[in-house]
């Protein structure tokens, strides 16, 4: 139990030992095994290889932690184990390397060369993680202890200085609390880039005796995991930051509203909330200040429209998730008829940092207006996908490729997607362009929750606005007939234009369409839905003329473009299409060119986007 | 479609869980979870039994189940193979990979095979974005994947549904 802030000092005195080790910062002579046990790494077997280790450790009688942690991040690259203090990183490791890499590093001391990070452009081998170009420009707040700490344990993230926000939190007026979120200019980090500290002063100024606070971790936007990784790898910061939000705000009880298809983080945080529970850290008289707060999970039940603030409320009341006109706002009228303030995940993981380390220090990261910094979600065609965690004006190209290292197989950059289906898609034209939240929406984007999605020359943009508005169909509530059927007709318009029966006025009729349905929708997932829509019209017109007038789609993806698949004279032979042909009808000798039997094929496309030559063509 | 046979344990469970539900304020969804866990889906009997216990109009209930995809009216198959269809991994040929096992097992997504065997999903991020395109069967995920992959995926597993 944790008692009192004097308490708490001596927790972390006890505790902190072992982090400033690992940090490197303070050496207490011992080295720690690191693996990642979730998302990407743990679909890849990681725990098997936390088996290993521990067996290959103590075979070797050594006396060394294995720890799982959340994600590192460079998921392109996992399963990773990293060695600490030393910080080497070995990637994509093998059950089978384990041996090698406790008896040559942990035994011998030597480094095991044969699975580090190999830099692709020196093509030379890299030891130490800060030295890998994917985390040199990367600053984490949010993400500070992901795939640091045991996200299990609650004196880990005691020992890296957790609780403290909380306990300077509680010596503070709630006022003043609110203060150095509003001048830290923190935005919400869920999509709509709102202030935070304005938010809470709201939900303050209301006299209610009863309130609420609500984390939104109903991570909707497909392709994003950001939310997931900081469930899973830093549970207790959510934690902390909602019992200080909620003594801002003068709640007493709040809720984290879950997506159910993360069991995981659901897991992680329930353990997390248990042991903050035991420890008086939640519960009556936190801290001996008299504070009161506790906490309870939600599951959301995959509703993408629970994501807005009035549909999830409905949800935790047991309605079906469907959103309500504002006014009145939740700050004034939530949950249950109460003030609810609800934050995402994102938002709330930077927050205990800003309490501890002063709005001065968080203003002075990212820009004039969007302070700190983002978390991203950088996957499609670059060569490094994973979670990122950048300064606010860092630009689309640092992201794309310093961080992601370009483009996959050195294919042509051709769009990056962000803010999920609500936002839309940057070209080259952009990618000198910064990211922040005022930006992107100027450019016709939006930040939303972080998805970031890197397209090439061999993705269709009408594909992709019929890909977002078909899940928009599918996610529209119903309530609002705009957002109900017009989504409907956008879609159909699309289907017509993809399989080669557009008409020349369909380009107008989806920008109107599109228009009526932002008009006359009430919450945000009407009113941004087609976004995609208009932006791929908006820097792709040609594309969609093309598929209307020439009936052709280059990047040849609508299937019913397509005639056939042929293979041309820049055919080397490397055989790698006919190997991997699901109805085996390309045939041809090693280093011949190779044909294809159209009558078997299937158009399926995976040799198209397979060949590493541009060998085949459709027709 | 699959029979449903429910169990008497399981329904004694749910009205337990029910019971802890109802001591705190909206106890519907959490219920309703708990159904589908418990029971793999929620008929029309469970949902006026869950009316009963709640007190809640089988009306409102229909219409809360059939809102959320988490929520199945009926049995889904013994293993249930979800292709991600995420943007991440839309954008690798996901697509391709849900047609090829959907005539695999001759069945559109959200369909179960005659049999019983298996079920068809086209998911939503499962958070594996990294591995673009993923797919699962049951607990195990499969990641860069192509059309081939996923075929050899799927036959580990039909044949393992046949072994048992
Ligand atoms: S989009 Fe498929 S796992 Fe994220």
């Amino acid at each position: 139990m944790i008692r009192s802030s004097e308490e708490l000092v001596k927790r972390y005195n006890e505790t902190k030992g072992k982090i400033l080790n690992r940090a490197g910062l303070e050496t207490n002579g011992r080295k720690e095994v690191l693996v990642c046990g979730v998302a990407g790494c743990k679909s890849l077997k990681s725990d098997t290889l936390v088996e290993r280790l521990r067996e290959a450790i103590s075979d070797n009688g050594l006396d060394i932690e294995v720890k799982e942690t959340g994600c590192f991040g460079f998921c392109e690259k996992g399963p990773i184990v990293k060695v600490m203090p030393e910080d080497i990183f070995y990637s994509q490791v093998n059950p089978k390397d384990i041996n090698e890499i406790v008896e040559s590093h942990l035994v011998k001391g030597e480094v095991y060369k044969k699975k580090l990070y190999i830099n692709p452009e020196t093509k030379k081998a890299i030891e130490t993680t800060k030295e890998i170009p994917f985390y040199k420009k990367q600053v984490k707040i949010a993400l500070r202890n992901c795939g640091f700490i045991n996200a299990e344990s609650i004196d880990e993230y005691i020992g890296a200085g957790g609780y403290q926000a909380l306990a300077k939190a509680l010596e503070m007026t709630p006022q003043e609390v609110i203060e150095v979120i509003k001048e830290s200019g923190l935005r919400g980090r869920g999509g709509g880039g709102f202030p935070t500290g304005i938010k809470w002063q709201f939900a303050r100024n209301n006299e209610s005796q009863t309130k609420y606070i609500i984390c939104n971790a109903d991570e909707g936007d497909p392709g994003a995991f950001m939310d997931r990784s900081i469930l899973e790898g830093d549970p207790h910061s959510v934690i902390e930051a909602m019992a200080i939000g909620a003594y801002a705000i003068g709640a007493n009880f709040g809720y984290v509203y879950v997506r159910a298809e993360y069991p995981q983080a659901v897991e992680r945080l329930e353990l997390a909330i248990e042991k903050a529970k035991r420890e008086g850290l939640l519960g009556k008289d936190i801290l001996a200040t008299g504070f009161n707060f506790d906490l309870e999970i939600r599951l959301g039940a995959g509703a993408f429209v629970c994501g807005e603030e009035t549909a999830l409320i409905a949800s935790i009341e047991g309605e079906r998730g469907m959103p309500r006109t504002k006014p009145p706002f939740p700050a004034s009228k939530g949950l249950w008829g109460a003030p609810t303030i609800i934050n995402n995940v994102e938002t709330f993981a930077v927050i205990p940092e800003i309490i501890k380390k002063g709005s001065e220090w968080f203003k002075g990261i990212g820009t004039k207006k969007s302070s700190g910094t983002k978390v991203f979600a950088l996957v499609g065609k670059v060569k490094n996908t994973g979670l990122i965690e950048v300064p606010m004006g860092i630009t689309l190209r640092e992201i794309i490729y310093d961080i992601g290292g370009g483009m996959l197989k050195g294919r042509k950059f051709k769009a990056v997607l962000t803010g999920g289906p609500s936002g839309g898609c940057l070209t080259e034209e952009h990618l000198d362009e910064i990211v922040d939240f005022d930006r992107l929406k100027e450019l016709g984007s939006m930040m939303g929750s972080g998805g970031m999605i890197v397209l090439d020359d061999k993705n269709c943009m009408v594909d992709i606005a019929k890909f977002y508005i078909d899940f928009m169909v599918e996610e529209s509530c119903g309530k609002c007939v705009y957002c109900r059927i017009g989504t409907k007709r956008i879609y159909e318009i699309l289907e017509r234009i993809t399989s080669g029966k557009g008409k020349p006025s369909d380009i107008d009729e989806l920008e109107q369409l599109s228009q009526g349905v932002i008009d006359g929708s009430i919450c945000g997932l009407g009113q941004t839905a087609p976004n995609p829509v208009l932006t791929t019209l908006r820097y792709f017109k040609d594309e969609y003329i093309e598929h209307i007038e020439d009936k052709r789609c280059s990047a040849s993806v609508c299937k019913d473009l397509i005639n056939e698949y042929i293979i041309t004279d820049k055919c080397t032979g490397c055989t790698i299409c006919a190997k991997n042909c699901p109805v085996e009808c390309i045939s041809g000798e090693r280093k011949e060119k190779h044909t294809i039997n159209n009558e078997e094929c299937i158009l399926c496309g995976d040799c198209f986007s397979r060949c590493p030559f541009d060998a085949i063509v459709t027709r | 479609m699959i029979k449903l046979a429910i169990r008497e344990e399981q329904i004694k469970e749910l009205k337990n869980k029910i019971k802890t539900h109802k001591e705190k304020p909206g106890p519907l969804m959490p219920s309703l979870h708990d159904a589908q866990k418990l029971i793999g889906c929620i008929p029309y009997e469970i949902q006026k039994m869950i009316s009963k216990e709640l007190n809640i109009p089988v009306a409102k209930i229909n219409g809360v189940v059939t809102f959320y995809a988490q929520f199945s009216l009926e049995p889904k198959g013994e293993n249930i193979i979800g292709v991600c269809l995420g943007t991440a991994c839309y954008v690798k040929g996901a697509q391709a990979i849900l047609d090829k096992i959907g005539s695999e097992l001759k069945i559109k997504s959200n369909e179960t095979t005659d049999d019983g065997k298996f079920t068809l999903e086209a998911t939503r991020c499962i958070g594996a974005c990294g591995l673009a395109p993923v797919m699962t069967v049951n607990e195990e995920v499969y990641g860069n994947l192509n059309v081939s992959k996923s075929v050899e995926a799927l036959n580990k597993h039909k044949e393992g549904a046949i072994n048992d």
